[in-house]
């Protein structure tokens, strides 16, 4: 871990009450990243970032933001923005005095206040909004205000609390634009939390994958999607056949049985392999498989197939020839093709 | 058939004939040209509204209970929004015990109350009755002002007052920044709520009275009991149309029945 990072999570535990929820967690943040943490719920993801805001006590080891120890700093001398899930807008307040709500505190007065709060609405293109109370806006243009909000204050790290998960297909095409054009044009790091991998490999940087209040797995989305480090991320990011590996062979519930092909020199130490449902060879390979359901899905076919080797799902090409629901076809798991997991959890 | 159609509008005329019945005959009996109460009202006079103005000791205790429904109903607030605010956001020890002590003075009948603050502090501690009155009434109101409060902050989502912390904030600036402007309404309720409970609290204040210390309710009962003439009709007539007056605005202004 380098020392110079911009955030840095120093052996982070978080507990409630007597419980802890997330034990010594390391992490380390460069400026400007857009950095997505990842997980389901319970994970541990969203405690995580209450942390880092202040809103949630560290119980030991240390946050570090720009070089400076804020472990112990309250939430409103952070520096530190969070957009919440639910916006969390003033209610009472103008879609002007919302923005303008942190800059006031700041002890930002007159023309200066003025000019940062059209500015900041400016940039979320609702000037023109300036007067209306939040009930009377739009979810996007609600969620926009509440990023106006939070960027005025030129936070050092804005925390986006599922920024995408409220917004319907074509919004969530917006605010991700939004998002990525407002981090390049300020610079300013980011850390979303998401329980959605979709939202994750689109938007991040660097994805940070939680299971059960520890990292399992640091990095790209490339990384994360194509070579997971371990069953639980795998899952996760779709690979839907996933087996243990023993002596060189699958391991199942009737048995260890071998592969079609030896494996290859990268993967000896692997403790498990898994396959998308598109890396199945289907109609050729030593396995039978019963076709128990199957599915059209526009460019593919999907099928479900009971084999010895248990459930499997298999993705082709939909101009392939259609196995009917009962039919026994031939398919493979080729070795060279599946992602080696040095983690089977 | 026939029977079953009239049926509801039937019950419903009884209902409202008991209810608004007795009122109808107050505010009759209040224009009477008598000199006894009574009804049907002997001719039509106003002179029986202008003597209420007159009786001294209806002024007096018009003041006292003014003061016990302005000043309980407010302090009855300055405890209840405070404790309303840490029953909804914390899961506090004890919560529940605190929530039977602040609604008890509904369940226990106001004449025991008063006796009893009657018996055990008034008489053997000699305390003001003017701060007696005071302390029953702010404990009266106590539970409509925390419930009132509580359902108005049931509907304030709890992490605007953690936004507004990440925008500089502190906790306390939070609560009056954000949490007391978006209660307003229902903090305006409860005052109207408590206010009214307050002023035409009979039981309560029936034993907690010593010389020129009296509320105007049990006032009008006193005057009842040497003077029979229709002034008293005329008061309550004043007294309801105040009570009426408020609420309407309240529901008008304010949408004062979303809160209760």
């Amino acid at each position: 871990m380098s020392k110079t990072s911009y955030l840095t999570l120093d052996k982070m535990t978080l507990a409630y009450g007597d419980a802890v929820a997330v034990p010594e967690l390391e992490l380390a943040v460069e400026k400007g990243e857009l950095i997505a943490l990842l997980g389901p719920s319970g994970c541990g993801k969203t405690t995580t970032m209450r942390a880092i805001a202040g809103l949630l006590p560290v119980k030991s080891g240390r946050v570090v933001l720009d070089g400076v120890d804020i472990t112990r700093v309250a939430a409103n001398k952070r520096a530190v923005g969070l957009m919440f899930q639910s916006y969390a807008l003033f209610p009472h307040l103008t879609v002007y005095e919302n923005v303008a709500f942190g800059l006031r505190l700041k002890g930002m007065r007159g023309s200066e206040l003025d000019a940062k709060v059209r500015a900041g609405l400016t940039s979320v293109g609702l000037a023109q909004f300036a007067d209306r109370k939040p009930a009377e806006l739009s979810g996007g243009q609600q969620q926009r205000v509440a990023l106006a909000r939070s960027m005025v204050m030129e936070p050092k790290v804005l925390l986006l609390d599922e920024p995408l998960s409220n917004l319907d297909a074509r919004l969530r095409l917006d605010m991700r634009t939004e998002l990525q054009r407002v981090q390049k044009d300020t610079g300013v790091t980011m850390i979303f939390v998401t329980h959605d991998q979709a939202e994750a490999l689109s938007l991040a940087d660097r994805i940070v994958v939680m299971k059960s209040g520890r990292i399992e797995q640091i990095g790209t989305p490339e990384d994360i999607y194509n070579r997971p480090v371990s069953a639980f991320v795998a899952d996760f990011v779709g690979f839907e056949n996933i087996f243990p590996l023993e002596a060189g062979k699958l391991k199942t519930s009737a048995g260890l049985v071998p592969l079609s092909q030896p494996l290859s020199d990268q993967t000896p130490s692997a403790a498990g392999l898994a396959w998308r449902p598109r890396m199945v060879t289907l109609g050729s390979g030593p396995f039978r498989g019963t076709v128990r359901g199957t599915s059209f899905a526009g460019h593919t076919r999907e099928y479900l197939l009971d084999s010895v080797l248990g459930e499997i799902k298999a993705e082709v090409d939909a101009s392939e020839p259609v196995h009917a629901i009962g039919t026994e076809v031939a398919f493979d798991l080729e070795a060279d093709r599946a992602a080696p997991l040095s983690r089977f959890n | 058939m026939i029977a079953r159609t009239l049926f509801i509008p039937v019950v419903l005329l009884l209902v409202l004939t008991f209810l608004i019945g007795p009122f109808l005959i107050i505010v009759a009996a209040s224009f009477s040209a008598g000199e006894t109460l009574a009804f049907p009202p002997q001719g039509f006079s106003l002179q029986w509204i202008f003597k209420v103005f007159t009786v001294d000791s209806f002024r007096a205790s018009f003041a006292t209970s003014m003061l016990l429904a302005v000043g309980g109903t407010a302090a009855a607030l300055l405890l209840g929004i405070p404790a309303s605010y840490a029953l909804s956001r914390y899961t506090l020890p004890g919560a529940e015990i605190v929530r039977t002590v602040v609604s008890a003075p509904i369940i226990v009948p106001g004449i025991i109350v008063g006796l009893a603050l009657l018996r055990y502090i008034v008489v053997p501690m000699q305390a003001s009755m003017t701060l007696i009155l005071f302390l029953a009434h702010t404990a009266l109101v106590l539970p409509y002002a925390v419930r009132v409060v509580s359902a108005s902050l049931e509907n304030l989502r709890s992490d605007i007052e953690e936004a507004a912390v990440l925008l500089g904030s502190s906790r306390l600036g939070a609560f009056f920044r954000v949490v007391l402007p978006n209660i307003r309404g229902g903090i305006l309720s409860a005052f109207i709520l408590g206010f009214v409970t307050s002023f035409n609290q009979v039981p309560l204040s029936l034993f907690l009275s010593a010389p020129g210390v009296r509320t105007l309710p049990v006032d009008m009962m006193a005057y009842m009991e040497i003077v029979f003439d229709p002034s008293v009709a005329a008061l309550s007539s004043l007294l309801a149309f105040l009570s009426i007056g408020i609420v309407f605005a309240a529901e008008r202004f304010l949408g004062f029945s979303r809160y209760v």
